[in-house]
């Protein structure tokens, strides 16, 4: 497909684009959340910080219950190298460190900080703005990281690891696909804050020495391109080899695998990550956010979010400080609580059921779809797999989806890992074109996290068997270093050694009885 | 005649010494299918099958002197890959052994703990931290769960609780088939 790209408003000749193997349209239902403009969530009363926000290890929390906090302040530290720090959204007294229920399917309960908000909003102190030109990569790298600042697109992968490539970067690639229906979070940030992105292209540009910068955005947010080449105009001078590219709209294209096929005709290695082809790809969210980090010392605090979906009479997008209860936001936006069925945090698609409203938006939640009754044909009876094969088309991995799942449903765990179970994306087009309506996705992360699990376990028990080695070892060497000690104290155990006792004793009683006499005289 | 029985006795001796060689040359220590089954073990270390330890339960299966259903923390799944392994018939959990039941750890309750050592003394794999006349604790993630230290408590202070779900381990459940029931 041919597709005229605009620079500096020059007509430039057409960049050729790729596509990739199956994928599924989709209807979009993106209008609804666009109609009104993005504005900020209001302040709420207490915010939950859930400790674990990012992939990696959770945070370590750095204040006590009872501190005084102030936005932007730093709560939590990084629990590991790849982990990422965690900063009050606004400022107030810590009233809990413990376990609150957060966006996870398994419903359950994860370590938070929940923060009472005294209504000020007061800032710590910023570091001054610093012009990133004079910033080297490496300091750049640490300003991210200290931002707590992960992938916005949905993984949550701590966005300073992805920026150390270790490799020449040909390509850069700012993903503002946003395939997933309903989204839009990242549409409207492309509509009214172009010039953040393009500024914190610029800087991450300067971070990996990308060589091409390339923004891509699906051809159904025709606003947000027209929005970024304006911006793209105004920054003229640092503007040179950024291109913005209309992709076709086709689930899953922001995928990232997909994305840097579409773009740039190349295939990230199977289990691979795309560095190894020398791309870095970051959503546009994430490029906003390294903006505020490194030119305003902000860290991230807040995100755009979507609240649309059946039961919400106001679907719009609202800028909220994370840790703000879903329950909030979906007030925000007048949800019609009687008709509400379910809350999903994330696309229909991908995203995840919310156990309950008490839970908080996350870093990486995009989007808060609310299900009313009725709405969506909630579990639509399972029917025995016809062998028809639509799911392997329809696979953006080109898998094989029906033998995965057969091999699910057997828990052979070794043979689903040769279909290549971990590079499943979990997309759930598989699933979407299912004519049997057979939970795919749910057989692939059952599978996955069983062979997670039964890695764990094999971890462990390594680990059990060499203490179990090294405690033998000990015990053997400490009956060795007895029995030697014992040898030494006594050095009548021997045979001759013991002959020689009993005849120097015999002796000193013969002595005895001679000298007798005289003593009792 | 003689010409043959030469040659088959040149033969011998050729393939005697290659054989001898290679005996020496291509030596193996230890056992490479003990340690193929050791591998599959849970080790615990909590001797219920009736042998000091993983890998002298290893060692018997692999000299046929003990059945693969010996071990309850294993359970269907460990008996299940042996019989893999060794091209078995998989059999039911010997319940003799005790039953599979889901994993556990030692807890003790430091408030009435008196410091004997004792505990210290049996844990196969040095989970417990103390000194004597001090007060002894559990290390929870490096415990098996073997329950080898409960019994030798004077004082009954070490009980055994299960694992408590997190977040971290939790798993996707199995979906429901088209019959309703999992598979």
């Amino acid at each position: 497909m041919e597709v005229a790209v605009t620079q500096n408003g020059k007509r430039r000749f057409a960049m050729k684009l790729w596509s990739f193997h199956g994928g599924v349209e989709l209807p979009g239902h993106k209008q609804e959340s666009t109609i009104r403009p993005v504005e900020p969530a209001p302040l709420p009363k207490r915010l939950i910080l859930p400790l674990s926000q990012h992939l990696g290890a959770p945070a370590e929390p750095v204040v006590a219950v009872g501190d005084k906090v102030l936005k932007g302040q730093i709560i939590a530290r990084p629990g590991g190298f790849v982990s990422a720090p965690l900063h009050a959204s606004s400022s107030g007294t810590v009233v809990a460190i413990d376990e609150h229920a957060v966006p996870h399917p398994s419903g359950l309960s994860a370590p938070c900080i929940t923060i009472e908000t005294d209504g000020r909003d007061l800032w710590v102190e910023r570091e001054q703005q610093t012009d990133y030109r004079q910033l080297e990569p490496a300091d750049i790298r640490e300003t991210i990281r200290q931002a707590g600042i992960v992938g916005l697109g949905g993984a949550g992968f701590p966005a300073f690891i992805k920026l150390n490539p270790g490799k020449t970067i040909k390509t850069l690639i700012l993903n503002g696909a946003e395939c997933e229906p309903y989204i839009t979070c990242d549409d409207m940030l492309m509509r009214e804050q172009a010039d953040e992105i393009l500024r914190g292209l610029l800087i991450i540009r300067r971070a990996v020495q990308a060589q091409h910068c390339l923004i891509a955005i699906e051809d159904n947010k025709p606003e947000a391109a027209h929005s970024l080449q304006k911006a793209l105009q105004r920054i003229e001078s640092d503007a040179d080899n950024i291109e913005i590219v209309m992709i076709p709209a086709r689930y899953p294209a922001g995928g990232e695998k997909q994305l840097i096929k579409v773009v740039t005709g190349q295939e990230v290695p199977s289990g691979g990550l795309p560095v190894q082809i020398g791309v870095v790809c970051h959503n546009v969210a994430t490029a906003a956010a390294v903006y505020r980090a490194v030119e305003h010392g902000e860290p991230l605090l807040s995100r755009i979010v979507t609240i649309t979906g059946g039961a919400v009479a106001e679907p719009r997008n609202l800028e909220a400080l994370i840790g703000t209860p879903v329950m909030e936001l979906l007030s925000a936006c007048r949800t019609n609580f009687n008709v509400l069925q379910e809350v999903i945090m994330g696309g229909p698609m991908m995203g995840i059921a919310l156990a309950n409203h008490k839970v908080p938006l996350i870093k990486t939640g995009n989007c808060l779809l609310t299900v009313s009754h009725g709405e969506m044909e909630q579990h639509p009876a399972v029917q025995p797999c016809i062998r028809c094969g639509n799911c392997a088309d329809a696979c953006p991995v080109s898998l094989l989806p029906q033998q995965m799942y057969w091999h699910a449903r057997a828990k052979d765990f070794d043979k689903i890992q040769e279909y290549d179970l971990f590079d499943c994306i979990e997309c759930g087009c598989c699933a979407y074109v299912c004519p049997s309506n057979i939970p795919l996705v749910h057989y692939y992360r059952f599978a996955k996290s069983e062979i997670r699990s039964q890695q764990e376990q094999k971890r462990k028990a390594d680990i059990a068997r060499e203490r179990h080695e090294r405690r033998e070892q000990r015990l053997a060497r400490e009956k060795a270093e007895r029995a030697t000690r014992h040898a030494r104290k006594k050095p009548g155990t021997t045979d001759e050694n013991k002959r020689a006792a009993i005849q120097a004793a015999v002796e000193r009683a013969k002595a005895g009885k001679q000298g007798a006499p005289s003593d009792d005289v | 005649m003689l010409s043959a029985a030469l040659a088959l006795t040149l033969l011998a001796l050729v393939f005697g010494l290659l054989l001898g060689y290679s005996s020496i040359r291509f030596k193996v220590e230890g056992d490479p299918v003990v340690d193929q089954i050791d591998d599959l073990l849970p080790q615990t270390q909590c001797g219920q099958c009736g042998y000091p330890g993983c890998r002298p339960y290893a060692e018997a299966i692999a000299s046929g002197e003990a059945d693969i259903n010996r071990c309850p923390p294993g359970g269907e799944q460990v008996i299940q890959s042996l019989a893999d392994l060794l091209g078995r018939e998989p059999k039911p959990l010997d319940p003799e052994r005790g039953e599979e039941k889901p994993p556990m750890v030692a807890f003790i309750d430091e408030s009435d703990c008196i410091g004997c050592t004792l505990c210290i003394k049996a844990c196969p794999v040095d989970a417990i931290l103390g000194a004597p006349k001090q007060m002894h604790t559990v290390i929870a993630e490096e415990c098996t769960g073997c329950e080898l230290c409960v019994e030798p408590c004077p004082v009954d202070v070490i009980s055994m609780v299960p694992v408590e779900e997190d977040i971290t381990h939790w798993k996707w459940p199995l979906p429901k088939t088209e019959n309703g029931d999992s598979p």
